[in-house]
This record gives structure tokens, sequence and C-alpha cells, in this order.
């Protein structure tokens, strides 16, 4: 039984996984939104939005969970990202108000005008953006670039992310996300053409994300040295990487089969096995190489009751979300359609 | 302005706005669900029309809530690190909470919204509730957190770093009871005013629209209930400052010595180097008798505390009053209301009264933010009261100017765009007919 230190840290992991499949979808939407060209563009926007409607602001709120226990279970932690990193988390968080707040008015919007307008273009942009920000954190606090040998002693440059690993996995992250959007979106929709047109985007977005996962490996290995060790190193790297290989392999042979639900299934799959591998590899570390799960961890009676109310939470948490994807996603999760 | 200012200001600016989403998505979802009850009740179009309607306007509100609650959780790190780091495991606990409570309400005014004709009217008129109650326990759990800053307890002090932590004990702090309490009635005065005052504004140009009539009588109700039970709680929260921050009770008050049988302050303008308060209506024993029920009772002044503990007294009590005032005008007009409904249900409908109801629209969310700004202008200048400064606590990054104004602006066009999207969708108002008793739910409609 690992210590409840590593557990709140696998919890962390475990809602940054849930983020990537339902709300970093969400943002890969808004890049196809940014991205659909005539003819069919209204279309195409008027399904993305649909998609997102009902479940986007549910799916933001793993990101605010996986943010919560940060500053809860490793304090330290969470005040040292957030100084070195003060930069990306800004724009990340203007990204996340101008998206969300502009598909609100645009949503509103389209009930009376049908059409993308102003608020369509400010939500696509910020969709676009945001992703390579938040991936930029994620390669930052493992690049070894963040020095903190006290959890309040970071006096160093606020630029260290800007560096060739963040960077690359900052669009990691964003193909990642569009990829994961073009797959959902085709079984959002029973109009050939619009499926044939997703369809062709996921085999674009999944080359994309096949090619920068090779780049991000080969940066790694330049820019984060200590932590291209840890995720080729281990006795788990080499079965991850197949199983990673696996699933991407798998997803776009059901994509050529048209096989749908199972490309999804694929789809997400290599999406968590890319933030598992990365979260195995940082373990024990938080911030690469001076703050680990331990040295920043908060009292273990606070890990305890925040575990416990994790623990309560999803009890009420889970039947609920299903219930809203059992009556808005059943037919784009499962392929059947839905019985009058 | 220092970049502690520079922080100060915009972690101000943020909660400022924030508040009011906040506010509303406690208040909305409330109304919302009681006219959505009222329509499974009386069948009658009209409330199916405004339960709609009003969904429309949560949604919006909710999501520019969502979003500036998010740069919110984020923003306590990244302007106040220090004060993360030290209270992040002590007072993490209500944020994770309420995080499940924000789930609660996301994942149901999702099904809310979009599954009017996907779920069943009893499911859908559940998961309205269920809005509500994740609405109302997220506002809760946020609140006991600020409670926790005025009213530190749940660790012990080691070498600058609390031990012995109780995150339990931190968050049922002895201010949370009376904190949570007011904001939560503030929530339902402030929104159920707001949105009585919007409709009432419209019927007064249209004066027989069963639409707006019925609006503003599910919205005063709400309102009008927290509002007169408002005084009693801010009698609490008054004399629970009175002990637990004396200082800051000097602030709110304009009392610069300590006194026996102290007056109470109305108005006046405190002036630090005199240390007196100009211009101010006495009423004498006042505020002895307010704040400890005792019209002799010793309030103690500014002045017994050392001149770097006190907060800045002019802008507190100037909110405070401000607060008082307003609560005060809203009370006397849920007073008011309930006498004009009570003698004839027709009574709320007087041009004189809905003018009234009208102007006070906005006061709620205006004592909302004064006082968001005395509990934490009163507060000053700990971040945690007696154990961390807010100059402590600050970011050591600088230029925090660059994020302030351009956060500032993203905010200034945010609330614009949310005002001219509401207007538009409440004033395109639909005409349900009043005066006919086919056309009015409860027959009781009079003849203007």
């Amino acid at each position: 039984m690992p210590d409840s230190a590593t557990l709140s840290a696998g919890c962390i992991l475990a809602s940054l996984v849930l983020y990537a499949l339902f709300g970093g979808a969400d943002f890969g939407g808004g890049v196809w939104d940014l991205l659909a060209r005539n003819p069919g563009a209204a279309d195409r926007r008027r399904l993305i939005a649909s998609a997102i409607g009902p479940v986007w602001e549910t799916n933001h709120i793993w990101l605010i969970v996986a943010i919560v226990i940060l500053f809860t279970a490793f304090p330290g932690a969470f005040a040292v990202v957030c100084t070195a990193l003060f930069v990306p988390l800004t724009i990340v968080l203007a990204g996340i108000v101008l998206r969300g707040a502009a598909f609100a008015f645009h949503a509103y919007r389209l009930h009376e005008e049908r059409g993308a307008g102003r608020w369509g273009a400010v939500f696509a942009s910020a969709s676009l953006v945001t992703p390579v920000f938040l991936g930029v954190v994620f390669g930052a606090i493992s690049s070894g670039r963040i020095r903190a040998t006290e959890p309040l002693a970071f006096t160093g440059d606020v630029t260290l992310w800007l560096s060739p690993f963040p960077v690359v996995v900052g669009f990691l992250t964003l193909a990642s996300f569009t990829f994961l959007a073009a797959v959902y979106l085709i079984h959002e929709t029973d109009d050939p053409g619009l499926r044939e047109k997703f369809r062709r985007d996921s085999f674009r977005s999944a080359a994309a994300l096949v090619f920068l996962s090779g780049l991000t490996l080969a940066l790694a290995a330049v820019d984060a040295p200590e932590f291209f060790r840890a995720l080729t190193g281990g006795t788990w790297s080499i079965p991850l990487l197949a199983a990673e290989i696996a699933a991407a392999a798998g997803a776009i042979a059901s994509l050529a089969l048209r096989r749908y639900p199972l490309a999804r299934a694929c789809a997400a799959a290599q999406v968590s096995l890319l933030l598992i591998g990365w979260g195995i590899a940082q373990y024990p570390y938080l911030v690469r190489p001076d703050i680990t799960v331990s040295s920043a961890s908060a009292s273990p009676r606070t890990l305890r009751l925040l575990l416990g109310a994790l623990a309560a939470g999803a009890v009420l948490l889970f039947p609920a979300i299903f219930l809203l994807l059992r009556v808005f996603k059943w037919e784009a999760i499962s392929g059947t359609p839905r019985r009058p | 302005m220092t970049e502690l200012d520079l922080a100060r200001a915009q972690m101000a600016m943020l909660f400022a706005f924030h508040i009011l989403f906040a506010v509303a998505g406690m208040g909305m979802p409330v109304l919302m669900v009681i006219a959505e009850r009222a329509h499974l009740r009386t069948r009658h179009p009209v409330y199916a029309e405004l339960a709609r309607r009003w969904a429309k306007g949560t949604a919006v509100l909710f999501a520019v809530g969502a979003v500036t609650g998010t740069v919110l959780s984020f923003e306590l790190g990244l302007l106040w690190p220090r004060f993360m780091a030290f209270a992040g495991g002590v007072i993490g606990l209500p944020f994770a909470l309420e995080g499940f409570a924000f789930f609660t309400e996301a994942i149901f005014l999702g099904i809310y919204l979009y599954g009017w004709d996907r779920v069943s009217p009893r499911l859908h008129l559940a998961s309205g509730v269920l809005v509500a109650i994740g609405g109302i326990l997220s506002g809760i759990f946020v609140v006991t957190a600020n409670a926790w800053m005025n009213s530190p307890a749940g660790f012990t002090l080691a070498d600058g770093r609390p031990v012995d932590v109780s995150p339990l004990a931190a968050m049922l702090n002895p201010a949370s009871a009376t904190e949570t309490i007011h904001m939560t009635l503030a929530a339902f005065a402030a929104s159920g005013f707001a949105v009585a005052g919007i409709h009432a504004f419209l019927l007064l140009r249209d004066r027989e629209n069963l639409f707006h009539r019925k609006a503003v009588e599910i919205a005063l109700a709400v309102g009008c209930a927290a509002a007169v039970l408002q005084p009693l709680s801010g009698d609490m929260s008054a004399r629970f400052v009175a002990r637990n921050q004396p200082v800051k009770l000097a602030a709110m008050e304009g009392q610069f010595e300590t006194e026996d049988g102290a007056p109470l302050r109305i108005g006046g303008i405190p002036d630090v180097a005199s240390r007196t308060t100009r211009y101010a209506i006495e009423v004498p024993k006042g505020l002895s008798l307010l704040a400890h029920h005792d019209p002799d009772a010793r309030v103690q002044g500014l002045a017994a505390f050392p001149r770097d503990e006190w907060p800045d007294p002019v802008p507190v009590h100037l909110a405070f009053q401000a607060m008082v005032a307003g609560g005060t005008a809203m009370a006397l007009l849920s007073v008011a209301a309930a006498w004009l409904f009570w003698k004839k249900r027709e009574g709320l409908f007087g041009r004189r009264f809905l003018i009234a109801v009208a102007l006070c629209g906005p006061v709620g969310l205006l004592c909302v933010e004064a006082g968001w700004g005395v509990t934490e202008m009163g507060r000053q200048p700990w971040a945690i009261r007696g154990i961390m400064r807010t100059a402590e606590a600050v970011t050591p990054v600088g230029g925090l100017l660059l994020p302030f104004a351009f956060f500032s602006l993203l905010y200034l066009g945010l609330g614009a765009a949310s005002v001219w999207l509401l207007r538009r969708e409440v004033g395109a108002s639909p005409f349900f007919p009043a005066g006919s008793r086919a056309a009015d739910p409860h027959g009781t409609e009079g003849k203007e």
C-alpha cells in the first residue's frame, strides 16, 4: 500500500488524466472550430458547440480538482510552481476565462443567430493557446530547471520555462487534445459527410501526435536528461512504450476500418498512457529535481482527511457523471442510436 | 504603487468581480427551481417560460463565475505563494469539498439546461434542486476558508510553520458559522432583489405583463425572506467581531478611543490624524448596546492596538456604513412588501412600490461588495490574522502591473458582455396578459 502522500499524488495524476480525456477534448473541439473551413464550416461549428455544451463545465472541474489536491497535499510545491511558472500559468488562466466565457456567450447567441460570430472566434483562439501553455507547465516541472532547495526559497528566473523541452510538451498537449476531439466528434453526428471530415482530421492530428511524441522524447534526451533517463530506464518503460504504440496503432487501424467506438477507446488509452508515463517517470518528484512527494507533503492528518474526502466525493460524483454522460453522450460513446 | 499594492489591487478586483457571479450562482438556481415547481403544480406556461429564461441567465452567470473562480484558485498561489505554502495544508480541505459541490452544480446544470426534452420532469426539477444545493454549498465551503483567515484555528505555530494540523478544526473555525450564514443570506437577498428590480423596471413599462408580475413575486419572496433575516445575522456577526477581532470592529465603527458606553456612529468620516470620526450622528451608548448587548460595556478603540496593526478605518468605516444602510433599506422594503402582499396581492404592483423595488435592485449586490470590503480591508494588515502579514504573503515575482492591467481590461470586457447579453435576453420579454382569470394561475389578479 503506497503512503498517503503518494496516493495524493496519484489522485492528482488521475484528475489530470480525466481532465485531458474530457476537458482536453473540449479544448480540442475549439481548435477544430478554429480550423473549420468552408464549405460546411458552420455545420461543423454547430456540431462542436452542441457536443461541448452540456459537459464542458463539468469537464473543466477536473483541473480544479488537480490544483486543489496539489495545494492541499503539497502546499510548498504549489507555491514554487506558481512562482516559477507565473507567466505560463497566467496565460493559461486568461485562456480559460476567454474560452469559457466566450463559449457561454457563443452558445447563447446560437439560439437566435446560428453562426459563429465574434465569440466563436475568441472561443476558438483561446482553445488553441491554452493547451500549449498548460503543457509548457508540465514540461517545465519535469525539465529539471526549476531549482528550489526550500519550498519557499524559489528566487530563480521566471522565464525558465522558455526552453525546447517544455515548449515541445506544450505542442504535444495541444496535439493530444486535438486528436481526442477529432476522434470523439466523429460519433457525435450521423451525417456521413461530417463524419468523413472528422475522420480525416483524426488522421491528421494522429500524425501530428506521433511526430510530436517522438520529438518530445528526442528533446527530453538533450534538454531534460534526468527526466529522459527516468522515462526510458525503468523496468516499466518498455511495456509502457509497447502499450502506447499498440494504442496508437489500434486507434489508427480502427479509424481506417471506421470502427469508431473502438477508435475512441484507443485514442483515450493513448493519451492516458502518455500522461501516466509522464507521471511514473516524474515520481517521486513534483518539481524536478528538488521537490519530491515526501518533501513537500502536508501533515499526515491533512492527507488522510483529503483522501477520505476525495473517496467520499467520488462515490457521489461518479454516478452523477455517469448520468450526465448517459443523458448526453450515450449514442456517441456506444455507437447505438438513441431510441425515440 | 508598490508591488504589494498591485497584488492587493489585482486580488481585490478579481474577487469583486467574481463575487457578483458567485452570488448569482447561489441565488438564481433557487428562483429557477421555484418557477419550475410552480409550473409543475399549476401547469401555467408563464412559469415554464420564467424557469427557462432564468435558467439561461443562470447558465451565463454560472459560466463566468466558474472561470473567474478558477482564476482565483490559481491566483491564490500566483499572487500569494507564501500564504498558500503556509495555509494550503491547513485550509485546503474546504476547497476540495467545494470542488465536489461545484461538480454537482455543473453536472446538474448541464442536465437542467440541455435536458428539458431528454429527462423526465421530475428528474429535471431534481437536477435544478441539486444545482441550487451545490451552489449554496460551494459558497459555504469557500467562505469557511475566508473565515479561517479572520479567525485562524486548527494548527499550532512552530518556527513559522503550522504543526499539529487539524483541517476540520480549521474549517469549523469560530468565525465560520457567522460568516457563512451572513454570506448565504446576502447571496439570496442580493440575487432576489437584483432579479426583482429588473422585472419591476420592465413591469413599469409593461404593466399588464403576467410574466414580469410572477417574476417579481418569486424573486421578492426569496429576496425579502433573506433580507429580513439578514439584520439578525448581522447582529451575530458584529458581536462575534467585537469579541474576536476588536480592532476590526473599532475600524468599522470609527471608534478611536476605548470607551465605556460607546456611541453608535451613523455616517461620519474617520480622521486618523486627529483620531476622531467627524460629521457622524452619534446615538449615545448605541455601539456598546449593539456590540455587547449592554449599554455600558467597554468597546476597545483603535488606540488600544499597536499602530502597525490598524486597518485603515476610512474605507472600512465607509464600506460598513454603506452595507448597513443598504441592508436596512432592503429589510424595510421587505417588511413593506409583506404588508402590501398581506393586504392585497395586487398591492405589490402599485407604481410607487415598483419604483422602490426597481431602485433597490442593485442595492443587494452593492452591499455584498461593501461587506466583502469590510471583512477584507478590516483584516489588514494581516493575511492570516495574527499569523502572517499580507506583505509577507506576496509573491517575489515583479512586474505585477501587467497582469493587473490585463485582467482588469479582460474583466471589464466580460462584465460588459454579460450585461449586454442578459439585457438582450430580458428585454425580449414574452407577453402573458394579466387581468383575465384564465390567464392567471391563481385567479387572484385584479384589473388595473
